[in-house]
């Protein structure tokens, strides 16, 4: 267990920075999630932790120590991949024994078992990976880097080859896992319901460069610009431009109030199409020229209505940045 | 799809039939004359044995030189060892480098993987004058090791290249969750590389082993003594300018694909794997 800082770590390939002067301190035992699209860096980020990736400038602490240059073998930082990479010549028992066996370690039957009982894989040592299901594999990826009890857990998009109830189900268990054995770790997701349910703190990246950091709840109520406002939440929040000159308006779907309810000025909306979702319901609605949608409870409205706000969010029409 | 007519049918069958016969007449001859007594060269229709005997086998096994020494002994031998070897030889080097050129990128990476091409286009034929030549310097005529070493300058260049390219198919990913576990290079080439190679590396060593033990002209070239002979050059020797044992020729060329065979059984699990590698994902 260990901190992990940053300071002012910058990637390179050539001339081409994919990471720009990145400061973040994680504290011992935390859960933080790097999120953003895809090639905004957050892989690489994960990649300099683990080593397999070297840092142009800056430098990466590992427990208070520079690690900069410290082979990935050294670090004692365990990574789950997002093929899994497990050793397909192996089975599942040899998987999980591999890191021990390697450091001749005098307990490894002892921690497989352990680790097996915890993701309930008892049943599988014995079969090799092209054996099991997705969700198996996913699972033996996570033993082999419990039964180390590394310093920090990195895991590269676990769950993006799972199916949405194993996704689920996973995100669940890597939770309960998590609070078992309290150790940093770091996890790269493009997802942000990922990001949100299994974060302590999240990091935001957008080309290379933190947008914000918060626990869940301070990005999605208080986002610092207009990118951490759009990618947190779902649906994704509405952003109207003719509402007020030189400002982006944000207004999240639940605070789009339909018949009245918000405060401020009403305005008058067609509703355009509604997907209905059995407790609620997203209305698709169209104010001016402009699209909205907003999230309804009960039966959903037809034909033109009139909507007015709850919350909302200003952020400057050129930057981008949060108004007050 | 439709099902193809009667007609369509049987001419299909006719033609492979053809072809089917095309290809087992002359191994049948081959057998017909070397069970039946005598030394002539006979292709008559009938391709089964009308009489049959084993003294052609025994003649050709128990042939000895002038000393007494048991010849064809000594050339099974030499053929096995230099096979053998050469396969060793080119698994060995070209592991290690086609791992290098999948891996790495350094100077002179692409013309190396150039040169090794270049090699193969050459037939045995032209490269023998200068390999004498070196031989001879070496003072490896007539020797088994520089025997070995001609025949690695083709298979290693060739096993190079088919390891790389099934490297390149092995993820890299599982190379860095070794690093990660605590391996080094080494440890991640000799755990995780080479035993998901193993198809490759079989399909490889076959081929390195039966270029070598087919090969007959630089065989030719650079062995003299008799007792250093390989098979090729022992059943080219039945059938010289002046009188031809055909007989004894068909029962050498039986006993000598006999071990090629075989290693073609043992290893004909890892073949079939080998050949699809890479087509589909595990």
């Amino acid at each position: 267990m260990a901190t992990l800082s940053f300071d002012a770590v910058e990637k390179r390939y050539g001339a081409v920075p994919v990471l720009h002067r990145v400061d973040l301190e994680v504290a011992d035992g935390e859960f933080v999630v790097l999120v953003g699209s895809s090639g905004c860096g957050k892989s690489t980020l994960l990649r300099c932790i683990a080593g397999l990736e070297t840092i142009s400038s800056g430098e990466l602490r590992l427990g208070g120590q520079r690690v900069n240059e410290v082979a990935p073998r050294d670090r004692d930082v365990a990574m789950v991949f997002q093929s899994y990479a497990l050793y397909p010549h192996m089975t599942v028992r040899e998987n999980m024994a591999f890191a021990l066996e390697l450091r001749k370690h005098p307990e490894t039957a002892a921690r497989v078992a352990d680790a097996a009982r915890m993701l309930e894989l008892g049943h599988l040592l014995d079969r090799y990976p092209k054996e099991l299901s997705g969700g198996q594999r996913q699972r033996v990826a996570m033993g082999r880097a419990i039964v180390r009890r590394p310093k920090v857990f990195l895991f590269d998009e676990p769950l993006s080859n799972l199916d949405a109830s194993l996704r689920q189900q996973l995100r669940v268990e890597l939770r309960r896992l998590h609070r078992e054995l309290a150790t940093t770790t770091v996890y790269v997701t493009h997802d942000q319901v990922e990001a949100m349910t299994l974060a302590d703190r999240i990091v935001v990246l957008d080309k290379g460069v933190i947008q914000q950091v918060g626990t869940p709840d301070e990005l999605f109520f208080e986002p610092a610009n207009r990118f951490v406002a759009g990618f947190i939440g779902s649906p994704s929040m509405n952003f109207l431009k003719k509402l007020e000159a030189g400002v982006w308006v944000g207004v999240r779907p639940n605070d789009v109030h339909i018949g009245g309810g918000g405060t401020g000025p009403v305005y008058r909306a067609e509703v355009e199409v509604v997907e209905k979702m059995g407790f609620e319901a997203m209305v698709h609605l169209r104010l001016g020229d402009e699209r909205l949608i907003a999230r309804v409870e009960g039966a959903p409205p037809a034909g033109t209505v009139e909507l007015s706000f709850g919350r909302s969010y200003r952020f400057d029409a050129e930057t981008g940045a949060r108004r007050p | 799809m439709q099902t193809p007519g009667p007609l369509r049918m049987i001419l299909v069958h006719i033609a492979l039939l053809a072809v089917t016969l095309l290809t087992l007449f002359p191994v049948l001859w081959v057998v017909k004359m070397a069970v039946e007594p005598g030394q002539a060269l006979q292709l008559t229709v009938n391709p089964f044995p009308t009489s049959f005997s084993l003294q052609n086998f025994r003649d050709v096994v128990s042939t000895t030189a002038a000393d007494g020494t048991w010849l064809f002994g000594w050339q099974l031998l030499n053929s096995l060892v230099i096979s053998g070897a050469t396969a060793l030889v080119g698994l060995c080097l070209a592991c290690t480098a086609g791992y290098a050129l999948s891996r790495w990128g350094f100077p002179g990476r692409e013309e190396a993987m150039g040169l090794f091409l270049l090699t193969q286009m050459f037939p045995g034929v032209m490269m023998s004058v200068p390999l004498y030549m070196l031989l001879e310097r070496a003072g490896l005529l007539d020797t088994m090791t520089g025997l070995i070493l001609v025949y690695s300058t083709t298979s290693v260049p060739f096993a190079t290249w088919n390891l790389k390219g099934y490297f390149d198919t092995i993820p890299k990913d599982l190379e860095e969750a070794a690093m990660m576990d605590g391996a080094g290079r080494w440890t991640t080439f000799t755990k995780i590389i080479l035993p998901l190679a193993r198809p490759a590396l079989a399909v490889t060593g076959l081929f390195a082993f039966i270029s070598a033990w087919n090969e007959f002209i630089l065989a030719a070239t650079m062995l003299g003594d008799e007792r250093r002979y390989t098979l090729p050059i022992v059943l080219k020797g039945y059938v010289g300018e002046f009188s031809a044992e055909w007989g004894h020729f068909a029962a050498a060329a039986i006993l000598v694909s006999v071990p090629v065979t075989v290693l073609f059984f043992i290893l004909q699990r890892h073949l079939v794997e080998g050949l699809t590698a890479g087509s589909v994902k595990g």
